[in-house]
């Protein structure tokens, strides 16, 4: 992979918007890698937690926006948590959701849900779930 | 002693089990868990980002009822009462977010509840002492590992109620109850939680290695503070089965149906049989039962 | 008519850029009593010295003003030149127009800084029109040292000043001096064994006549001020007569009770009468009161039996010494972090996590495991051991925010040690960032990495458990972009260095300042690293923040040197800007007192013919006194003056504005 690096990108206004809706500061982040070691799920993540920063301090929105991650988050908080700079993955994962779900699209359609599943799951879950995935 | 107590949908539904024996457990422990009489659902999760603020109206409201009630909530699911805890600290702290919410939802909430799972009443309240002189049925030779997952612990900041990484309050809980407690490394991990809905696989081996790491550390029971967790476990028990080598299972059951059951409920009353996982042979050959 | 100079500096275009020198020059010249002004390029160098020096002689003046930079900077140079001139020093001041003008102000059309410069200067003109000439106060000075703490730092620092041909007390809190570094196994860079480089020292610190030794005693209370400090010290009781114990162990050997060692980390116990370890210095034993039975309950009384010169005594008491000394050198060292505050790492509930000092001591050949590494749980030789680097660390929520420094290096000898030892083992290393920065030092690391086959990961570790008697590492390596886990045999995190634990009571004794992680603070962090900003008290080591021997051993020889020049002379000058008491309208209220952050006010009593006090009054010591002014404000019946700022000179300097 090479990437060409310019000051458009490191000043990207989409990587401010991101901040701005998060309430993050990509700057902190001192790439330690403790997020990526302790998420959950990063086995499942296109891009582990700490390189979805380390591409927002790049400028990078676009290979943040394509990979699976921030639609794989659980929200455990374990990032967060251990973070020791204090900085919320977790924030700027939900904050990259929001930005697709505020243009009001869809990651998943509730009428395409199983409704074994809609009978049996706790409220929680689908009231959560389509929070998280439902604009 | 009167508390009032704010169930959340998943309690007056799927997990009507989970709010019985709690309210019962409750009547023999001396107090009582009034349940409010106006309540919503608390949005099932606390939106992560501080510019949401309509995720926060629906549990406002929730606490500006409840403060009409008294000046202390207790909920039973942890999700509510992250949701809630953080959406109180939210009202109490912030000044411009209290007034936009405030507007929204047409109150004048000021974030002055105290908000309190019902593991803290027991603890801070009741005291484990009092609950283990109740016990009527100890535990004797079960070995229980205690499941927190993540909405009970974190973030600490804001919750608080015991140590994120080290918490002791639910093994407290079940040592009172004279059960044996086993730690083991995966009970402050993820269940999977909403990926329920579209992600069987994660939810499969996230669940999966709770239960494995607790039998592993040679648990015999899951206890566990949340609607959703239990039902990932359960629903996750039968492929963790055919994918683990050795693995055959474990009983997973509410904390509150195992407190009823060591203060001496009838067992019929616990909702057992609503569980996924059968733990009646576990407590015949303990004799228990 | 007084006659003044006035001399305008352009620093270049420092000040020059902002501020039209030569304007305030020529305003100047218009105020009565000025007789020469002048602006220049730059007043501080030979030049300008020798112009304001030819200024003074040539117009006979009596008083200058230099208005230039910050008197912290020059003051010291002017007052010099005007002193070779033939004029009281303390009757040249300087007007501060660059960091309070030049400095502050942008406006390229100059108007701004010109008008502030003025307003300066003639402030400054009406102040020294009201100076009267002083004179520097002259100290005696008492040639003795106290060091406090007994690491290397302390120790090297000792030996120095004792070196130099001066007597100097070395106060160490523990039963034997060594500090940390007696714990080590081997050292970076070179590897050479710590005890075989330390013990010489100790021995030589305790053979050296020049060299008293309180070893676990401390110090209890510090008055005086520089070249007369006065100190008490608390000996703790150490229930042997020191000056008749061989040193033969006998009592040891006889105890039959053991407690958990604090040298060894609790890797091993120890007997309740101990040396901390067998190369201790000086070699007496100690009882550990609280744990002996004989004193706590009169049970037991071993050890005296078997002692043959009897130099046991159970009833001993702790004793307080009082020394008059003329310096002191703080080297009280560092401490680690407790691990306990990370739990993700399993501290203390997985016994085969260890910290790093732990496995300094497992490598050690004098510890425990006699050299061999051995993991504490089962005693087994761990085939595969995790390093963490940065514990507690760079980690502004749980932890400390800065650096501890020496980390990153003692992780790569650990590696090291550990191959050596354990042939066939595997070391992982999570880190950040590798920082060897020193003499040799980046090519020790990599001599690990490529010659070792240490395994180095780039990440943190999220969490550490216990699987199946493994110890599981589950955290990331950046560099490839993945999540990874270990299971391993052993764990040892690399813990933050933090400040020793009332290591903030102790500098409030001293009058020292700290910062808010507890290191001391030096009084000027590049040009005066070892001094502090209390007159005659030096620092040294690790007690100012995180750093290695070689440096500690730097620090302890350069306070040594300071220690010894400020003893060079029988007396030492000091400024006279101090404040003066007016005896005639003290009414003794003590607010003065009260407020003096330096202690420097004193109670005087005046005597009638027959010595009945009849009055008491406020008195300024003026060795002590740092001319900070804080009585003169405090004072109600305004009869306090600072020289040099008297209340009179102030006012007329505001009047001028
Ligand atoms: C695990 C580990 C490995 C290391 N390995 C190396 C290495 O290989 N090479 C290297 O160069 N550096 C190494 N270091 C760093 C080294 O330990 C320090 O640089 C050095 O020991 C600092 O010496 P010091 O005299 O400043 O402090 P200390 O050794 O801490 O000595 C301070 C002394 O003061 C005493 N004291 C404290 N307070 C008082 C008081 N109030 N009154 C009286 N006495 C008091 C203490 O008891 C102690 O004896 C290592 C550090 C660690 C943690
Ligand atoms: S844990 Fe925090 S600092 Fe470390 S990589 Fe993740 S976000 Fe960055
Ligand atoms: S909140 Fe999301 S990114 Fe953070 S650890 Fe949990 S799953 Fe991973
Ligand atoms: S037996 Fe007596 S002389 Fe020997 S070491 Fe012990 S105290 Fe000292
Ligand atoms: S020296 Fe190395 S290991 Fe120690 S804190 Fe600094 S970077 Fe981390």
């Amino acid at each position: 992979m090479k990437m060409k690096l310019s000051n458009e990108d490191i000043s990207s206004v989409r990587v401010r918007q991101i901040e701005r809706i998060s309430g993050e500061d990509v700057r902190k982040c001192y790439q330690c890698g403790n997020c990526s070691g302790g998420c959950p799920v990063s086995f499942e993540m296109e891009i582990p937690p700490s390189q979805v920063v380390r591409f927002l301090q790049l400028g990078r929105v676009d290979e943040v926006m394509a990979a699976n991650s921030m639609w794989v988050c659980v929200g455990c908080l374990q990032c967060y948590s251990r973070c020791p700079k204090g900085v919320s993955v977790a924030a700027m994962l939900e904050a990259l959701r929001q930005t697709v779900l505020r243009k009001g699209e869809d990651f998943e359609k509730i009428k395409d849900l199983p409704y074994p599943f809609l009978k049996k799951a706790p409220q929680q879950a689908l009231v959560c779930g389509f929070r998280k995935f439902v604009s | 002693m009167k508390i009032p107590y704010y169930p959340g949908c998943t309690l007056n539904t799927v997990a009507k089990h989970f709010d019985a024996s709690a309210r019962d457990a409750a009547v023999s422990m001396g107090f009582e868990m009034e349940e409010l009489a106006q309540w919503n659902c608390c949005g099932a999760t606390f939106p992560l980002t501080p510019d949401n603020l309509i995720g926060l109206t629906a549990p406002a409201k929730v606490l500006s009822n409840a403060r009409k009630a008294g000046d202390t909530l207790t909920t039973l699911c942890s999700v509510c009462y992250n949701v809630l805890k953080r959406t109180n600290k939210v009202m109490k702290d912030s000044k411009e977010k209290r007034a936009v919410v405030n507007g929204f939802i047409e109150e004048e909430y000021d974030g002055s509840l105290n908000i309190i799972h019902y593991l803290e009443v027991l603890r801070d309240r009741v005291g484990f002492v009092k609950v283990k002189e109740a016990v009527k049925r100890p535990l004797k030779g079960v070995k229980a590992g205690c499941y927190y997952g993540c909405m009970l612990l974190r973030p600490f900041e804001d919750i608080g109620i015991d140590n994120a990484e080290r918490p002791t309050v639910f093994e407290d809980l079940l040592r009172a109850l004279g059960a044996e407690v086993v730690d083991f490394p995966n009970k402050i991990e993820c269940c999977g939680a909403h990926l329920a809905m579209n992600n069987e696989d994660v939810v499969v081996r996230l669940s999966g290695n709770v239960m494995t790491s607790a039998v592993g550390m040679g648990a015999e029971l899951i206890v566990t503070s949340c609607p959703l967790c239990q039902y990932n476990l359960e629903k996750s028990q039968p492929k963790v089965s055919e994918r683990t080598a050795g693995y055959a299972g474990v009983p997973i059951a509410y904390f509150t149906q195992i407190l009823g059951l060591a203060l001496g409920q009838p067992v019929e009353g616990l909702g057992f049989e609503k569980n996924a996982t059968d733990i009646m042979p576990l407590l015949q050959k303990k004799g228990i039962v | 008519m007084p006659r003044i100079g006035v001399f305008v500096c352009q620093c270049g275009n420092n000040i020059a850029s902002t501020v039209d020198t030569k304007k305030v020059a020529g305003e100047m010249s218009k105020l009565p009593g000025v007789v020469f002004t002048c602006d220049y390029k730059f007043m501080c160098s030979s030049p300008g010295q020798e112009m304001l020096k030819q200024a003074i002689k040539e117009n006979k003046l009596d008083g200058v003003i230099v208005s230039a930079c910050s008197p912290h900077m020059h003051e010291k140079t002017f007052r010099k030149a005007s002193e070779a001139a033939g004029l009281n020093p303390y009757q040249c001041e300087i007007t501060n127009i660059r960091e309070q003008c030049s400095w502050v102000h942008h406006d390229k059309t100059r108007a701004t800084g010109t008008v502030k410069s003025i307003d300066l200067t003639r402030m400054t003109i009406e102040r020294l029109k009201r100076n009267k000439p002083l004179k520097k106060i002259k100290i005696p000075v008492r040639k003795k040292a106290l060091v406090i703490g007994g690491g290397i730092a302390g120790i090297q620092a000792a030996l120095d000043i004792a070196e130099g041909g001066r007597d100097v007390i070395l106060v160490e809190k523990e039963p034997s001096i060594g500090g940390n570094m007696a714990r080590l196994s081997e050292t970076f860079p070179t590897m050479d064994c710590s005890q075989c480089i330390l013990t010489p020292k100790m021995v030589e610190a305790e053979l050296n006549e020049r060299i008293t030794l309180y070893t676990y005693s401390e110090v209890e209370k510090v008055d005086g001020y520089i070249g007369n400090f006065t100190v008490q010290i608390r000996r703790k009781s150490k229930y042997v007569d020191e000056d008749r114990c061989t040193g033969c162990g006998e009592c040891i050997e006889k105890c039959p009770f053991k407690v958990e060692s604090q040298f060894e980390l609790n890797l091993t116990k120890r007997k309740v009468i101990y040396t901390p370890f067998p190369q201790s210095v000086p070699n007496v034993p100690v009882i550990d009161a609280p744990n002996c039975p004989k004193i706590q309950k009169d049970k037991c009384g071993a050890c005296a039996i078997a002692c043959g010169p009897k130099c046991i005594d159970f009833k001993m008491q702790d004793k307080i010494v009082t020394e008059e000394v003329g310096a002191i050198v703080v080297a009280t060292g560092y401490q680690l972090m407790p691990n306990e505050r990370f739990g993700e790492y399993g501290y203390g509930r997985i016994k085969d996590v260890i910290s790093g000092m732990q496995f300094e001591r497992l490598a050690s050949s004098s510890g425990p495991t006699g050299g061999e590494i051995r993991r504490p749980s089962d005693g087994k030789v761990p085939q595969s051991v995790v390093f963490i680097q940065c514990v507690g660390s760079r980690d502004e929520k749980k932890g400390v925010s800065y650096c501890s420094k020496v980390c990153c290096m003692y992780t790569a000898k650990h590696t090291m040690l550990y191959s050596h030892k354990v042939h066939g083992g595997q070391a992982y290393v999570f880190y950040m960032d590798i920082r060897s920065g020193g003499k040799r030092y980046e090519e020790f690391v990599r001599k690990a990495i490529e010659h070792d086959n240490a395994m180095y990961l780039r990440g943190r570790v999220s969490r550490v458990y216990e699987k199946d008697g493994r110890v599981v590492v589950q955290g990331a390596d950046t560099l490839s972009g993945s999540q990874v886990e270990i299971e391993a045999d052993m764990v040892v995190l690399a813990t933050a260095i933090v400040s020793r634990e009332g290591a903030d009571t102790l500098a409030q004794r001293l009058g020292i300042g700290y910062d808010k992680d507890k290191f001391y603070n030096e009084y000027h962090p590049k040009l005066r690293p070892v001094e502090t900003v209390t007159a005659g008290i030096f620092l040294a080591g690790t007690c100012m923040g995180p750093m290695d021997i070689p440096e500690s051993v730097a620090q302890g020889s350069a306070a040594a040197s300071k220690v010894l020049a400020l003893f060079s002379a029988d007396e030492m000058a000091r400024e006279p800007i101090t404040s003066v008491v007016n005896r005639a309208t003290c009414n003794a209220c003590w607010d003065c007192l009260t407020a003096c952050p330096y202690s420097a006010i004193e109670r005087e009593s005046v005597k009638d013919r027959q010595g009945n006090i009849v009055r008491w009054l406020a008195k300024v010591n003026e060795g002590v006194c740092q001319g900070c002014g804080v009585c003169v404000a405090a004072c109600r019946s305004k009869s306090i003056d600072l020289r040099g700022y008297t209340d009179e000179q102030v006012y007329a300097a505001i009047n001028a504005f």
